[in-house]
């Protein structure tokens, strides 16, 4: 299968191990990896800070660059989130009902990464190993926003040599929330303070989630109490192999 | 928003000055107090916890949950869809059964009239049910005001009435306060206003409930007037609704001669079979209860039984304004059952207080400023005024209140969608942009192509430098030194996935 990555702008810019991960994981499989080299960002940012009008040419973009692929996968719930719930609604609320229907139809045939081995390549065992202990949190968006459920945990489960530990109040968001970590550091970082508490109760060596985004704001403050504990995108842990570990 | 013919164009809001439905200070101010206080942090966590597993556990008992939030969902959007219709042919049922009907346009006016009815009657004290309504329109103080004595009967009511602090709950207004807390409360104020407490009051909640007994009863069998808000309203009947669970509010609507009902107006059901999907929906998503133990309802007035005047008081204060708004209507369809605060985790660590609104909590953020207008200001304002604006960013928009919605109102969206708004109103108000919108602006030039998006990137590599040493970023200029308060970043990494890829596979 012929599959688009959309790597999404802040793992191209900040984390691009993540982008790295999803295309060997995808190789490994046996699939076609295309990274058209048009795409930038999905605008979720402008959008949920209140820009709408700036992210109308971003949207614009997105669609016209992954219009042509019959699939498009990203390593990441939010964006995804984004381009489902987001793109064709604010093209309807320029009045470009054109965009909208283009956009409705790119978001038809994106696939958050743990919806797309499990949906679309029917796939639970990718041959992973990664002799660590892990506890997985749940990003909001991939939860309540695209229902994702317990599909990357039934992927972790099969990867060999895993601890998968169980995170408390999993379900609780981090406090990232795009600009809502900025214009509401202090209440985000009360947030922070409690998923970092349930994450260090669990022992865990590495706290992996499907967002790059949810895991800088878990992992910035981990680094900054140097807690010991990282955090790995759920792509790199899934590409990790024996012979070519992550 | 679109216009029509016949709407009109300027819909009043919430007229300043007058009721409870903005605080003195933008949400981040007022969160900066609220997180301090451990206290406080303490009683809400086990609070807010406990509720949610009580209402989990009962909402997984009933199998066509999911069916009931949809038709919920669908008789709030007819409702609103014919509300004038509705509205009128309520006031027509409630004449018929020998009530009377006021229109109240805004808080101002349904406090006038209450007072004005209250003095008619001869009183000068009312008992008041537990009501959203007429704490919005600062109704107590309104009455004092005029010389009139209203008491709370509601439990958590009078805690937060006595101790003379303000609801941080829809449901349990006094859910920042501990037993402990309570007790001093009940020591200190009770006296003075009824029946004083034995001085040897413990902190047992039995003790507690049963001090705040003894106080009221006196409060039931002596005052003339109730004053009630409404779960619901029929207009075919006529009929008005209150649920309650602790009979305080069965007393004040069957005791007193005269019941004034306070009721927003988009309270409003067609029909009485509607009732049977909201009496479903309201306990479980609030107080987590199969059902509540009191449901009252009443139609006009019957001779010989009960209030011999019954006075129903329609209150718009802004409600209409929020009709006109395509998205942010459906804010009217709640229930004010509260399910949404339980679960939210801003508010759970900030309390109701730092919403500066009666309506705290996600539907608080999309009510409250949609109720007073969005101004466009930074809150700044005299005596608050704009501070609602600073509501809608008061959420990670992680969806957990959309999740356990009764009526299945999209928060995010219109947390989204009011943010917007602002954004707009903002640039209408001042032609200087803000720092954030020069911003947004230049990201968005940047990104829209994939030469200049490029040539940014490389621009980060400069945070390169930083960290250097230590391979992390702990810290930087503002706006960006509020993450680096409690978060550091990684070193940008020295090449991007799209230069890997060209390395690679270009």
């Amino acid at each position: 299968m012929r599959v688009a990555l959309f790597v999404t702008c802040l793992a191209d810019t900040l984390f691009p191990s993540v982008g790295v991960a999803t295309v060997r994981l995808l190789e490994r499989l046996g699939h076609e990896v295309v990274f058209p080299a048009g795409q930038t960002c999905c605008g979720q940012m402008h959008v949920n800070t209140g820009y709408q009008r700036e992210a109308l040419p971003l949207i614009r973009r997105h669609v016209s660059v992954f219009g042509p692929y019959d699939a498009v996968v990203a390593p990441s719930g939010s964006c995804v989130g984004s381009v489902r719930h987001q793109h064709a609604m604010v093209a309807r609320h320029a009045g470009d009902e054109d965009l909208a229907a283009a956009a409705a139809a790119v978001a038809a045939r994106t696939y958050e990464l743990s919806e797309f081995l499990i949906d679309v390549l029917g796939v639970e065992d990718v041959g992973a190993a990664y002799p660590h202990r892990v506890t997985y949190h749940p990003t909001c968006h991939s939860l309540r926003l695209l229902h994702v459920g317990d599909k990357p945990l039934r992927l972790l489960r099969q990867v060999r040599g895993i601890d998968l530990v169980e995170l408390p109040a999993a379900e609780q968001c981090c406090g990232f929330g795009g600009t809502f970590a900025l214009k509401n550091t202090e209440t985000s970082t009360a947030m922070l303070a409690d998923k970092m508490r349930h994450v260090l109760s669990t022992g865990a060596e590495v706290c992996t989630a499907g967002d790059s985004s949810c895991l800088m704001h878990i992992g910035g403050g981990l680094s900054r109490l140097r807690a010991g504990t990282r955090t790995v995108h759920l792509a790199e842990v899934l590409a990790s192999t024996a012979g070519d570990p992550r | 928003m679109s216009t029509f013919l016949g709407m009109p164009s300027d819909i009043p809001h919430a007229p300043a000055g007058v009721g409870h439905l903005h605080g003195r200070e933008p949400f981040p101010a007022a969160a900066h107090r609220a997180l301090a206080d451990g206290q406080l942090r303490r009683n809400l966590a086990a609070a807010t916890a406990t509720i949610r597993a009580k209402r989990a556990a009962v909402v997984a008992e009933v199998p066509d949950w999911e069916e009931l939030r949809a038709a919920g969902s669908a008789i709030k959007t007819a409702s609103m869809a014919r509300l004038p219709e509705l509205l009128e042919q309520l006031a027509d049922a409630v004449t018929a059964r020998g009530g009377r009907v006021h229109w109240a346009r805004d808080a101002v006016e349904a406090n006038a009239i209450v007072a004005t009815l209250v003095r008619a009657a001869g009183a000068d004290e009312v008992v008041k049910v537990k009501s959203m309504a007429t704490q919005e329109i600062g109704l107590n103080e309104a009455l004092q005001a005029a010389g009139i004595a209203a008491w709370e009967t509601d439990l958590a009511e009078l805690i937060v009435q006595l101790g003379r602090d303000s609801p941080s709950h829809i449901l349990v207004p006094a859910i920042h306060r501990n037993r402990a807390e309570i007790r001093e409360i009940f020591l200190r104020e009770m006296g003075a206003v009824g029946r004083a407490p034995d001085p040897g009051l413990t902190d047992d909640p039995t003790a507690l409930a049963e001090a705040a007994r003894l106080h009221l009863r006196r409060k039931f069998l002596t005052a003339a007037v109730a004053v009630s808000g409404a779960n619901f309203a029929v207009a075919e009947t006529g009929t008005l609704a209150v649920v309650e669970s602790e009979g305080n509010g069965r007393m004040c609507l069957t005791l007193p001669r005269t019941l004034i009902t306070v009721m927003g107006i988009e309270k409003v059901l067609p029909t009485w079979r509607d009732l049977e999907v909201f009496l479903q929906l309201l306990p479980r998503s609030s107080t987590g209860e199969r059902m509540n133990p009191y449901t009252s309802m009443w139609t006009g007035v019957t001779p010989g039984d009960g209030p011999q005047e019954f006075h129903l008081v329609l209150l718009d204060n802004g409600r209409s304004a929020v009709l006109a708004d395509e998205v942010g209507r459906a804010a009217l369809h709640c229930i004010r059952c509260s399910a949404c605060l339980n679960v939210c985790p801003v508010y759970e660590r900030t309390g109701g207080h730092a919403y500066g609104s009666v309506y705290p909590g996600p539907i608080g953020a999309i009510l409250s400023p949609q109720l007073t207008g969005i101004t466009g200001s930074d809150g700044d304002g005299p005596a608050g005024t704009g501070s609602n604006d600073s509501l809608p960013y008061a959420s990670s928009l992680c969806g957990a209140c959309y999740d356990v919605c009764p009526v299945k109102i999209d928060i995010p969206s219109i947390l989204v969608h009011l943010r917007a708004q602002h954004v707009d109103a903002r640039r209408t108000r001042s032609r200087l942009p803000s720092p954030e919108a020069v911003l947004m602006a230049a990201t968005s030039w940047a990104m829209t192509d994939p030469r200049r998006w490029s040539a940014a990137q490389r621009g980060s590599r400069l945070g390169r430098l930083l960290g250097r040493r230590s391979g992390r970023i702990s810290t930087l200029p503002p706006p960006l030194s509020a993450w680096t308060s409690s978060r550091d970043l990684p070193r940008p990494p020295p090449e991007t996935f799209r230069q890997w890829w060209r390395r690679e596979r270009g």
